[in-house]
């Protein structure tokens, strides 16, 4: 039978342009990153090079920094220690209660980083804890604050790995065990390399999330110059004695620190994912 | 050889039930059936990465059942090559032989005895990731041999490459049977494929197996 003619349908269909779609996208999306950027203006018109110098002198500051950089560190360490073996088992083993554990590792994540001090602080009032802390102080001291660190970058690394996992074919593995691989050499041979670009993302995300971390510090470590004062307290306690030059230029000292470390692992993992061979 | 004997699996609510037939070794059998027959089930089933409800697995008169994949003598060739990204050409041909702690030196004459039969010498330092698909095929071939196994299971190794390219490499698996005389598996959809590699066809309808010679395929 033959198809009744439409004059309308012989008209070329002439989809609408690209580009009011990609304008409009780059208008919602843009107010953001406008957002961000006037914060960090401001916070660079606000102080001057001598507010940044003057504020990098001070003992205090050096200490804040030095003890950022070493807990940040020691914080990502440990959060991939966890994070790795988590996405694993989470992405590869079917387990009763799953469900439950998956809530339970994303509680860090939703809950105010206050109440996450405060749980570590009552958690360490504990009789087994207390006794503890007589042979070694965590409260109030270095530890507590990678510990409070920790705990919110964890669950943030936890999260990524496990959708790196997700991610990755489970073919490579599985052939790897038919040439004579147990689990475990397949894991390290196979999905560990396949899973570094993640590990990288993870360890980024943790280093980045323990920097900014200040409520469980606060309540968990409390805010003593020169020995637990990380950066976020500093601009905590600045700010409190009215020293607003001083908080900007510690503020602006920690966006420096967040764009470097983002920026070279970000590099590195660039150049490693272009020159593969190991 | 591969002897299935009563051998029943179940993935989720599908279950394939009461599968028994016979490879003879050196044979090159065709697995045919619809998309969900369980078909790459059944091959990993033999492969050991699916566990097996009941029955039995033989490869050349060993009940491998309960073995580990890498205890069963089985390459494995999967659709899409899953070459190890990291790793090149030649460290991915060496593969198995370092797992089973082979000398250096063996190593490196088993290698280049590889890359020189499937024609891979030029392509030793290269990474997976610039290989063409019949490339990509040819060095999960050679990876899978390296070891000598004596049976290979390959899932549709042809189905994702050109016209040309395909018969390249059904030419190569011609050979490696020749060479060889190991067992192959083969699962495919291509009745062309079937009829120009294979000896019988295993037919995999309703969840049984049926052997069709290749003329009435």
């Amino acid at each position: 039978m033959k198809e009744p003619s439409h004059p309308q349908a012989e008209r070329p269909h002439r989809p609408g342009s690209d580009r009011v779609f990609y304008v409009c996208l780059g208008l919602l999306g843009g107010t953001y990153v406008l957002l961000l950027a006037a914060t960090v203006g401001a916070d660079l018109f606000y102080t001057t090079p001598g507010h940044f110098w003057r504020a990098l002198q001070s003992p205090e500051i050096r200490q804040a920094i030095r003890l950022s950089l070493l807990s940040c560190t020691l914080t990502t360490l440990l959060s991939l220690w966890v994070a790795v073996p988590i996405g694993y088992l989470m992405t590869h083993v079917r387990f009763r209660g799953q469900a439950l554990l998956d809530a339970l590792l994303d509680i860090p994540i939703v809950l105010p980083p206050l109440v996450i001090g405060l749980s570590l602080l009552i958690l360490f009032q504990a009789p087994p804890l207390r006794a503890l802390e007589r042979v070694f102080p965590v409260t109030y001291a270095v530890p507590s604050i990678i510990l409070a660190q920790f705990m919110v970058a964890a669950a943030f690394a936890v999260r990524t790995m496990r959708a790196t996992f997700e991610q990755i074919s489970p073919r490579p593995e599985q052939v790897a065990l038919t040439l004579g691989c147990s689990r475990s050499e397949a894991f390290w041979r196979v999905v560990l390399p396949s899973a570094r670009r993640g590990i990288l993302t993870a360890a980024t995300l943790a280093w980045a999330r323990a920097l900014g971390e200040f409520g469980p510090i606060l309540i968990f470590s409390g805010a003593t110059r020169m020995k637990t004062e990380v950066l976020p307290t500093t601009v905590f306690l600045e700010l409190s004695v009215g020293n607003l030059e001083a908080a900007v230029a510690v503020s602006l000292l920690m966006i420096i620190a967040a764009v470097a470390v983002l920026l070279l692992v970000r590099g590195y993992g660039l150049n490693a994912t272009l020159n593969r061979p190991l | 050889m591969i002897e299935l004997d009563h051998l029943t699996l179940r993935v989720g609510t599908f279950v394939l039930r009461d599968l028994s037939c016979r490879v003879p070794r050196g044979c090159h059998v065709a697995l045919m059936g619809r998309t969900g027959a369980g078909k790459t089930t059944l091959l990993e089933a033999i492969c050991g990465l699916r566990p097996v409800l009941s029955g039995s697995i033989r490869i050349d008169g060993r009940d491998v059942t309960r073995e580990p994949p890498g205890a069963r003598g089985v390459g494995f060739v999967p659709q899409d090559a899953a070459l190890f990204e990291h790793l090149t050409v030649r460290q991915n041909l060496a593969f198995a032989l370092e797992v089973r702690r082979w000398p250096a030196a063996r190593i490196a004459t088993r290698v280049e005895e590889l890359a020189s039969w499937l024609g891979l010498r030029l392509l030793l330092d290269r990474l997976p990731q610039g290989l063409s698909g019949g490339e990509a095929q040819r060095v999960a071939l050679g990876r899978a041999l390296a070891f000598h196994p004596p049976v290979l299971c390959l899932d549709e190794p042809l189905s994702a490459l050109d016209d040309e390219t395909r018969w390249e490499i059904a030419e190569v698996l011609i050979d490696i049977r020749r060479r060889t005389g190991v067992t192959l598996l083969h699962i495919t959809h291509n009745r062309h494929e079937a009829a120009r590699l294979a000896d019988p066809i295993l037919l995999l309808r309703d969840g049984r197996i049926e052997s069709t010679p290749v003329s009435a395929a």
